[in-house]
């Protein structure tokens, strides 16, 4: 096995870029989440919201590179003024997923929402972060009433016919997995939600999330040998990027690595990116832990 | 290179051990008049005694692709390689994948591991590229509601074709690409559609349109009836979980529902 050096690492060539991503609302948060990989919070203005006409022509030159999925992150997206503008426009081109704490958003900006997506061809998916099944499991990690707001939150989305994807940060041990989901699915029906879908991703040893679990070890590393036979379209950065404020980085998990900025557009990103941070481990580990679900499965062709 | 001309073609998606409905697709295919049928893969899963299966393609003359699951099964992989996360759905794709790999005789799935992975035809004046999940990608889901019309655009460039056919996903849709380009999923005749329907969809593909008019192409998604109630029968005969025998006497996915889109999700009842 190859000794680890940021040097040697593995470098991941942009297949084609499949799924775009927005740091919509920069590293800005109605939130101060304790596992957060960015420190988002009402405070980091690390990134800025970004400009509509600016999202608008990166929307336009998508088109042109064939982009499949479109992702809208933050921070709080729904902190954005004109989140419900983005939505619209980008559902006329294609499908959107937005990443959001359900805690912000108005029931007149959902109920526009749902008509957006009623004239689209596109499905439009909520997923609503909610990092346990409880107030006790939750509110620790993202905030003292969060859980019951967040609930609301899911409430509302279902009144207005979506059906949110609960993504839950795995904060416990491997072993309390199906315990924990069983939870998650009998306590989302019991308030109403009657087929709940449910994404579990890892969490990621950087950010805010290093002060509450731990670094990543020197071991956690992604070597050469381990690309071997390695199906590399289950890494973000084969198929993604993310466009910010203040230009294009690699993947939505690196924006605060200064080299993981590609470039000014998206045209100029392209660029093959080596894996020698340690989240890539995660991505390396879990699998494209960003995309949704319904993207398909390993590359067998 | 040349191609393999043809005007009228039949092309069937995922069978998933469904031989009642293979046999009155290559029937109501020939009844039709078409010119050859395809088969786009996704053998087995799903239905009873996959190796029923094959020999009803094999005498019909019906051109087979490999599916995943053909490539999980011909290759004896551990699972379906349909990229299920979710536990609910990795519960019955388990039950599925095993009880078919088990059932599956050891010749078929030679015969499986050596089936290609893409046809190229000539349609008329089409170029005509068919995929199991997509060109690009064999177990690639292309669903109507997650895939632009702009990424079909580049999809066609890369792959040097006017029309890809897909299946995987089970649901059929069309979508017209500017230049008289078509993308079709074909649906699947394995299980009915999740629009609480028990028929099955197989497409036929018409270019005798392009020919007078130098453009078009005529794409008829057909509903198929077929005996569902033998077919419920079979499956409860060989033990098959009653979430699979109530999809086909209700047409409602009770199983693997988490890999679809809220679009196709909302009109399903689970």
């Amino acid at each position: 096995m190859t000794t680890w050096t940021a040097e040697a690492s593995p470098r991941v060539a942009l297949s084609a870029l499949d799924d775009l991503w927005f740091q919509v609302s920069g590293t800005l948060c109605n939130l101060t989440c304790a596992h957060c990989f960015i420190s988002c919070s009402p405070n980091n203005h690390a990134f800025e919201l970004m400009d509509l006409g600016a999202i608008e022509s990166l929307l336009e030159e998508s088109k042109s590179l064939g982009v499949k999925e479109y992702y809208f992150t933050g921070g709080e997206p729904f902190i954005h003024p004109h989140m419900v503008e983005v939505l619209e426009a980008t559902l006329s081109i294609g499908p959107a997923t937005v990443l959001t704490n359900a805690t912000v958003m108005k029931p007149k900006q959902v109920e526009h929402l749902a008509a957006a997506e009623a004239i689209s061809p596109y499905s439009l998916e909520f997923r609503v972060s909610i990092d346990g099944y409880s107030p006790m499991m939750n509110d620790p990690i993202r905030g003292v009433g969060t859980f019951r707001k967040a609930m609301d939150g899911v409430r509302l989305l279902l009144t207005h016919g979506f059906l949110p994807i609960i993504t839950v940060a795995q904060t416990w041990e491997n072993g309390q997995n199906d315990e924990v989901f069983q939870r998650f699915v009998e306590i989302l029906k019991a308030e109403g939600y009657s087929r709940p879908r449910i994404k579990i991703i890892p969490t990621l040893r950087i950010g805010a999330e290093e002060e509450r679990s731990r670094a990543y070890t020197d071991t956690e590393r992604v070597t050469s040998d381990m690309m071997l036979g390695f199906d590399a379209s289950q890494l973000i950065c084969s198929h993604g990027r993310v466009a910010t404020d203040r230009g294009v980085y690699v993947c939505p998990i690196l924006i605060d690595s200064p080299d993981a900025r590609m470039g000014s557009t998206l045209a100029e990103s392209a660029e093959p990116y080596p894996l020698k941070h340690s989240a890539c481990y995660t991505c390396y580990v879990g699998g494209a832990i960003c995309s949704n679900l319904s993207s398909g499965g390993r590359d067998v062709s | 290179m040349s191609l393999e001309r043809y005007e009228r073609i039949a092309a069937i998606g995922g069978v998933y051990s469904n031989h009642l409905a293979l046999e009155a697709a290559v029937n109501d295919a020939r009844r039709r008049g078409v010119e050859a049928i395809f088969c786009q893969g996704d053998l087995g899963a799903f239905g009873p005694n996959p190796d029923k299966v094959f020999p009803i393609l094999v005498d019909a003359g019906v051109q087979v692709m490999q599916g995943n699951y053909d490539n999980s099964i011909g290759e004896g992989l551990a699972d379906c390689q349909c990229g299920y996360v979710d536990p609910r759905d990795n519960y019955f794709a388990k039950i599925s994948y095993d009880y078919t790999f088990s059932n599956t005789s050891d010749c078929w799935k030679v015969w499986m591991r050596g089936l290609p992975k893409s046809f190229r035809i000539q349609l008329g004046s089409h170029r005509l590229l068919m995929s199991h999940g997509s060109p690009r990608k064999m177990s690639e889901f292309l669903w109507e509601s997650t895939t632009p019309t702009h990424f079909l655009d580049r999809l066609l460039q890369e792959h040097e074709a006017d029309v890809v056919l897909t299946t995987h996903t089970g649901i059929h849709w069309k979508r017209e690409v500017p230049g008289d380009r078509h993308v079709i999923n074909v649906g699947v005749i394995g299980r009915p559609e999740n629009d609480g329907n028990t028929h099955v969809w197989y497409t036929i593909l018409d270019a005798r349109k392009s020919k007078k008019s130098r453009k078009g192409l005529s794409v008829e998604f057909v509903p198929l009836e077929y005996d569902y109630r033998s077919l419920a029968q079979e499956m409860n005969s060989e033990g098959l979980p009653q979430e699979f025998i109530d999809t086909v006497l209700t047409g409602w996915w009770t199983t693997c529902l988490e890999i679809l889109p809220s679009k196709e999700r909302k009109r399903g009842k689970f």
